[in-house]
């Protein structure tokens, strides 16, 4: 195998080398933390993924050591190689910031504000986003686009509400399965993830287009509403299995399973897929080798901050702190900081009634 | 007169027939291209010509033939993009169904030059009727020998075949257009790669517009060099240009882009002034996409020079203060014209043919909409019109193909030039309901803004 040439890349003011060929987003996640633009429709396990949903916009401040002009436009990182010797600005950027809070607000103005009687809640890619990116209110006063919930098939359902159009699913069942049978039907904003016409979905492999939805839309029948992912506690486990890799990660309340999903990585990425036998019909501890704990997704309110850089093989020396006379990458807004809920000047107990939204603001 | 090398001979009695054209001096072209040039010249004169895309981007066609690749065994395929969809624009239409053989014998010269064998023009399927016009031509073509296998003695083998699109706007993007040729969902890709290294099932394609493929004919009947001398500067050649609002005489006009806006807008050769005599009030000077221009600046320029009707005076001034030559569909807008209703009526259209691929497109567009309905029915807010420039300022530049851009400028030229009318809508709710807003002073001296 012939050495591939090594390009020195420079995200954020910190430099790395990386394979000819990488894109910016991945050699971002070699750095970690912050620098790392957020993805919401790239999916490194699944071919033509990405370019979509605009979230990873970047500047290219420098095109490359022999063609050192700017590129014009912002870059979907994704989706453009790296050069040697390019330099990008990710949060180091006023115009990228700019960019991706427009992106995180389009994304928002149709997407339903249900958090709270939403399955996703917690591990949801949108709410992470938003929480980064996103601003304290909507300018938008309309009506938001609306459809009914799908059963696709005896295990999943579609709620198209809560769709971002990622096209996740629709590439996971292609790469995945032999016969997909579900696709994006019309355009635009009344486009909608569907199959044709309500087709259920019975493909073995087909359980995994939950786990790579980033949002609620596609979500586990066999879970929905029987607890929130915060109470559970995630387990790597794994079984026998004759279809799939049977490894898995167990989400145990006591000692009851609640629900089963493939293993994911820091970027929440599904490392091995599995069937559907696994996912939706071992609900039994007995099923299962349990390994131990199951370190979760690094912005996750499950397990915050267990995952640090670990995916590169090197990590480089300059970290950003360094590099900004100390100044920590910081987030847009933080949850914590703005909401009063977090920080009432009232002892909630001292009430002799419910609360309400005005003792908090007193 | 100006000079007329696609249209002249487009009313000839006959014209649609091969008997005809070629009495007419028809498929000359293709006889003297392919027996006395080789592929590599006849891109050499189409880069001498000058010849810019006619679609709208205005990319020197020459310069894009030279892009595509050559690997060794691998086919590659010309597409004639005639998915004109743009509001306002109708040259193609026009071209395709008075002299089709122009079209066929543009493309046979093409598919030598580029080496394609299955050349396809991928058309609109509204033009249905077209289609057939454009199967005929072909099948005459063929039993005249001049498509099919070995064209002319020369060894040279090509077929044209004709797809239907399925309704799409943004199938007029060329990486879309592909993909829907391929039969797939007609999602633009993502560029890198380009076309020219992988386009139609992963082989070097090249998409130009029909106009531009029509062009080199009269390319290769007189030399690049000749063909370089009509028009002015980088703008070269004839341009066809489809008129229409209100003025007496809408139509397709064949213009060699020396002669002024001015001119084109008020002389009897061309659109014969404004209808019912009434006052000039904007105009969208190159199909919905660009940016529309007030009276004053579009009969002259910022610095006070007459803007002629070519590529590089028609966006002088940049987007500040000038617009593009697009895909030539002229569209004029009278005194009693509201601009909040046009610019509301082209949002429409861009909701509807987004894609749905990127989210500023697909929720930008549909928000610009209903705040436009709002402003147009009465219901605005002040503050709306600042949160259109800040929806239309995330959409632009922040997509994977031009649609966003295309849906981002109307609305941006309209507040940048119009804002005024906006705000009278805001402020005159009632009355905005009862009558247009015919402002006369944009034909005033030109304001420049600092």
């Amino acid at each position: 195998m012939s050495e591939q040439p090594l390009f020195k890349v420079t995200i954020d003011n910190i430099t790395i080398e990386v394979p000819a060929g990488t894109t910016i987003l991945n050699a971002a996640r070699k750095i970690g933390g912050e620098v790392a633009p957020p993805a919401m429709c790239y999916y490194s396990k699944l071919e033509g993924s990405g370019g979509k949903c605009r979230t990873c916009l970047v500047e290219v401040s420098k095109g490359s050591e022999k063609d050192p002009r700017p590129m014009p436009k912002l870059v979907a990182s994704c989706r453009t190689t790296v050069m040697d010797g390019m330099e990008v600005k990710n949060i180091t950027s006023e115009k990228v910031i700019d960019a991706r809070n427009g992106v995180v607000e389009f994304l928002l103005i149709n997407h339903p504000l249900d958090c709270p009687i939403c399955d996703q809640a917690g591990e949801c890619h949108l709410q992470d986003l938003s929480y980064n990116h996103g601003k304290e209110g909507t300018r938008y006063e309309f009506q938001r686009r609306t459809f009914k919930k799908h059963d696709i098939g005896p295990y999943i359902q579609l709620h198209m509400t809560r769709c971002i159009l990622c096209y996740r699913c629709v590439f996971t069942a292609d790469q995945l399965t032999k016969k997909r049978e579900h696709g994006v039907l019309d355009r635009g904003d009344h486009a909608e993830i569907a199959t044709f016409i309500e087709k259920s979905l019975d493909n073995d492999f087909i359980g995994n287009v939950i786990d790579v939805c980033p949002v609620g839309a596609l979500t586990d029948k066999t879970f929905r509403f029987k607890n929130r992912v915060w109470f559970l506690k995630p387990m790597d486990a794994h079984r026998d299995c004759p279809t799939c890799s049977g490894k898995v990660t167990l989400w145990n309340r006591g000692d009851e399973v609640f629900r089963v999903t493939a293993r994911k990585d820091e970027w929440g990425e599904v490392e091995d897929w599995i069937c559907n036998t696994c996912r939706f019909e071992k609900k039994k501890t007995s099923d299962w080798i349990i390994e131990g704990p199951r370190m979760i997704d690094r912005h996750s309110v499950i397990s915050q901050g267990h995952y640090a850089g670990n995916i590169g093989t090197h990590k480089p020396t300059e970290t950003f702190e360094a590099i900004n006379d100390g100044r920590q990458p910081k987030l847009l807004m933080d949850i914590h900081n703005i909401s009063e809920v977090n920080k009432p000047e009232i002892t909630l107990s001292l009430l002799d009634r419910p609360a309400h939204s005005t003792d908090f603001t007193k | 007169m100006g000079v007329k090398l696609l249209l002249d001979k487009a009313h000839v009695e006959g014209i649609r027939y091969f008997e005809t054209y070629r009495r007419e001096g028809g498929y000359r072209s293709v006889e003297k291209a392919l027996k006395q040039m080789s592929p590599e010249t006849i891109v050499e004169e189409v880069k001498k010509s000058g010849l810019r895309g006619r679609g709208g981007a205005g990319f020197p066609a020459g310069m894009k033939w030279s892009f595509i690749a050559k690997p060794e065994g691998v086919p590659r395929h010309l597409v004639c993009n005639a998915d004109e969809s743009e509001p306002g624009t109708f040259k193609d239409r026009y071209l395709m169904e008075f002299i089709p053989h122009l079209l066929i014998e543009g493309l046979i010269v093409s598919s030598f030059a580029l080496g394609s064998h299955d050349t396809y023009i991928y058309i609109r399927g509204e033009y249905a009727w077209i289609v057939d016009i454009l199967e005929h031509a072909i099948e005459e073509a063929k039993a005249n020998g001049f498509l099919g296998k070995n064209i002319l003695g020369s060894g040279f083998d090509c077929n044209i075949y004709v797809h239907r699109g399925a309704g799409a706007y943004i199938c007029g993007e060329e990486t879309a257009l592909i993909e829907s040729l391929e039969g797939k969902r007609g999602n633009p890709r993502i560029k890198p790669p380009f076309p020219a290294i992988q386009g139609v099932w992963n082989r070097p394609t090249v998409v130009n517009n029909v106009e531009t493929l029509a062009a080199v004919v009269p390319i290769i009947n007189m030399g690049g060099e000749e063909y370089a001398k009509i028009g002015i500067g980088r703008s070269t050649g004839t341009k066809l240009i489809s008129a229409c609002g209100n003025i007496n005489k809408p139509g397709v006009y064949e213009i060699d882009m020396t002669i002024s806006v001015e001119e084109f807008i008020y002389s009897d050769e061309y659109c014969g002034g404004i209808a019912n005599g009434k006052q000039l009030k904007a105009c969208i000077p190159g199909g919905s996409s660009v940016p529309i221009l007030p009276a004053n600046l579009l009969l002259k320029t910022a610095k006070g020079e007459t803007r002629l009707m070519n590529y590089e005076s028609l966006s002088d001034g940049g987007f500040a203060t000038g617009s593009m030559m697009g895909s030539g569909g002229f569209i004029i807008l009278d005194e009693d014209q509201c601009i909040v209703k046009n610019t509301y009526t082209l949002a429409r259209f861009y909701r509807h043919e987004s894609c749905g691929q990127c989210s500023p497109c697909r929720e930008g567009t549909g928000w610009m909409e209903k705040i436009l309905k709002n402003i147009d029915t009465g219901k605005g807010k002040m503050s709306d019109i600042d949160l259109l420039w800040d929806i239309q300022r995330k959409i632009e530049g922040n997509t994977i193909c031009p649609l966003g851009d295309a849906a981002a400028w109307p609305v941006a030229a309209a507040i940048r030039h119009f804002r005024d009318e906006f705000e009278w809508h805001v402020l005159n709710p009632e009355e905005s309901q009862k009558r247009n807003y015919g402002l006369a002073h944009y034909a005033d001296p030109i304001h420049v803004p600092a």
